[in-house]
């Protein structure tokens, strides 16, 4: 690791906890005692192995939208719409098992892949329509897949009130045992320590699919036409890359890594469609793309942390500090990047003096 | 479900709209993509409510919901100004930390009780035209007339007043403007906080007048960035923005009255039979902000005209460019 990457990392930590602290002082003028907060949050997400395995359910999504989020942002294709293709990757892994497509005494060894199938081909369509109204007709791409999201959201609560409603509550019935990811607790049976633990599959599903993008965005010849065209269009243009094209195949891409966040999330944890399935796991994909610096393998750690803020946060009051403190480390984090920036304009500078 | 009835309502509606609208257009004519509408326009809702509550002067709310929602804005000036930082991220950033905001500091509001709003009135004279009388200027709320005097006046500030064309020109061409003396980043951080201004009172305009009350991130539900899409739509023409602006807030009103009646147009109305029905009703003004885009873009391709110049790019002196 050269210099300039060390510096980076400590920057970003840095902006962290410039974040904390800021994030420290409203809750104080709110009338909180920040410290205590803190330490409770740190807590409740690392404090025992049960939550700290919670903690990890909690990443497993994230890791997977800040993945869908880091390959568009990589090519400079904005795509905002993580939220919704989640929902739709939820909604396709149901629809497998809902429909039923295949019964519930169907094998998981192809349930489940059936169901990961489907989830990241849902997400895949909700990310290629802004990728083809990009690409065919420049249209915003940051607007129109902030729309889906909205629509994605209708849509799934029109099969979750109307369609697969169990007796008129607002959720589907629970998925049989065969469309359930494996937790660890499954294991307890051999290893008693692992009773209770809620980590399952999806984790797995996750950190190959961090592998596996790192390795096309850094080892392959598509991710150095990604690079090259966020980097530079002209120059990727002169090359003959074909940048419409490719813009729909990131855009599927990306829609497919949420959708499958979202099929992992139904299928390892809540067991049914339901509407409450994301406290917002595509917008904070946003964010930990962005701490992660786009890199796909660092994008595993930052999960990691947000998971824990998301995990402690739904127990302190107010109930909006976890966004607080994510917007207040995303901008913590852009201003932090100035400093960086400054710092080298500095050294150009005496050199050429 | 009285056509007249909707369009009224839909005139108030889209009043929240054009404010937001008009906001963004002034901040995106001098070069600066402000994504962090819908986070101001939340922070001036919730200040708006909560002020108005404390001090039972619903004027005052408006003051305060603007002025911080201005205050709010210039942290993305400042990012994307002075630090030269990528105007998208910092635009989302703005929307979490306002989102944030607003949800800590409005903690409890949706409990509070009844508050003062602001006064609707009917114009004399002008309510007894046909049709346009009942729409437009009977028992419209204040801040309805206010939007309507908005229109005139920003399209004339921006087309035919020496400030309008300095602002013209710092989005267009700043290399240029700055040559002439006008200060890029001044002018910028001056229509980033107008953007703020109008994001905050279109907050306000929610929370104290149009659909009174706070119901965190539901008062807003994404108007913000509707309004994003429809300063593209209008071209960064305020006449068009405000066209774009009433007719969503008329199809936000149709789709809340059209689940009504039990008839439509003498035929059975299914939406009435069949509430689930209402769902896709919901998608409608988000896909016709997608399908007003296309349109937008298409035109802008054939016309040849489209986005400021230098929109989106930080203005570096003595750099090659724009």
């Amino acid at each position: 690791m050269d210099q300039s990457k060390w510096l980076g990392l400590a920057v970003s930590t840095g902006a962290v906890v410039v974040a904390l602290i800021l994030g420290g002082v409203i809750l104080f003028l709110v009338g909180g005692n920040p410290v205590r907060t803190y330490i409770f949050m740190a807590k409740a997400s690392f404090g025992s192995l049960g939550v700290l395995s919670d903690t990890l359910t909690k990443a497993t999504p994230l890791i997977l939208t800040g993945l869908a989020c880091a390959i568009a942002f990589r090519m400079r294709l904005w795509n905002i719409g993580a939220e919704g293709q989640f929902f739709l990757g939820a909604f396709g892994a149901s629809a497998v098992v809902l429909t039923p497509l295949l019964g519930a005494d169907t094998s998981p060894w192809i349930m489940l892949p059936a169901m990961m199938l489907a989830g990241a081909l849902a997400g895949a369509l909700w990310g290629f329509i802004p990728g083809y109204l990009k690409a065919r007709f420049d249209v915003n791409e940051i607007i129109s897949s902030l729309m889906m999201n909205y629509i994605a959201i209708a849509w799934n609560n029109f099969f979750i009130f109307a369609v697969w409603s169990e007796g008129g509550f607002q959720m589907s019935p629970q998925f049989p045992r065969s469309a359930w990811l494996p937790r660890l607790t499954n294991y307890s049976q051999s290893a008693p320590i692992l009773q209770g633990l809620t980590t399952h599959m999806g984790l797995i599903i996750g950190l190959v699919a961090a592998v596996i993008i790192w390795w096309i965005v850094f080892r392959s010849r598509w991710g150095y036409e990604i690079r090259l065209i966020g980097d530079n269009p002209r120059a990727a243009r002169y090359a003959g890359i074909n940048i419409a094209r490719n813009t729909i195949l990131v855009m599927m891409l990306s829609g497919a890594l949420a959708g499958l966040a979202g099929m992992s999330e139904i299928s390892g944890v809540v067991h049914r469609l339901q509407g409450s399935i994301s406290p917002g796991y595509g917008f904070t994909g946003i964010i930990i793309a962005w701490l992660a610096k786009l890199n796909p393998l660092i994008i595993i750690p930052v999960s990691i942390l947000f998971g824990a803020l998301i995990l402690a946060g739904r127990e302190i009051q107010p109930s909006g500090i976890p966004t607080l403190l994510q917007g207040i480390i995303l901008v913590s984090l852009i201003a932090s990047d100035f400093l960086l920036r400054y710092k080298i304009r500095f050294t150009k500078r005496t050199q050429e003096a | 479900m009285d056509p007249i009835i909707i369009l009224q309502a839909g005139v108030a509606s889209g009043t929240v709209l054009l404010f937001a609208t008009i906001g963004e257009l002034f901040a995106e004519r001098s070069g600066v993509m402000n994504l962090g509408v819908e986070g101001m326009m939340l922070i001036g809702a919730m200040s708006a409510f909560s002020v108005a509550i404390a001090t039972s002067n619903p004027w005052l709310g408006v003051l305060v919901a603007m002025l911080v929602a201005g205050l709010l804005s210039q942290v993305h000036a400042v990012i994307t100004i002075q630090f030269q930082a990528d105007q998208v991220v910092s635009g989302l950033a703005l929307t979490f930390l306002g989102t944030g905001l607003s949800l800590v500091f409005g903690e409890g509001l949706s409990a509070a009780g009844a508050v003062s709003l602001l006064p609707s009135y009917t114009i004399p004279g002008l309510s007894v035209l046909p049709i346009l009388g009942p729409i437009l200027f009977t028992n419209q709320n204040i801040l309805v007339y206010l939007g309507f005097l908005t229109i005139p006046l920003t399209w004339y500030y921006i087309n035919r007043t020496r400030q309008g064309m300095h602002l013209r020109a710092v989005g267009e061409f700043p290399a240029a403007a700055d040559a002439l003396g006008i200060n890029v980043a001044r002018l910028r951080y001056i229509y980033v906080f107008v953007g703020g201004l109008f994001a905050g009172l279109s907050g306000a305009a929610i929370s104290l007048a149009i659909s009174p009350g706070w119901f965190s991130q539901l008062t807003t539900s994404g108007q913000g960035w509707i309004a994003i899409g429809l300063v593209i739509f209008a071209q960064w023409n305020p006449i068009r923005a405000a066209v774009g602006s009433y007719a969503f807030g008329a199809l936000r009103r149709l789709i809340f009255d059209i689940q009504g009646p039990t008839k439509i147009l003498g035929l059975r109305n299914p939406f009435f039979y069949n509430s689930y029905l209402g769902f896709f009703l919901q998608m409608l003004p988000f896909a016709f902000t997608i399908i007003v885009l296309v349109i937008g873009s298409r035109e802008a391709m054939r016309k040849r005209i489209g986005a400021p110049a230098a929109l989106g790019l930080p203005y570096i002196r003595g750099e090659r460019g724009l």
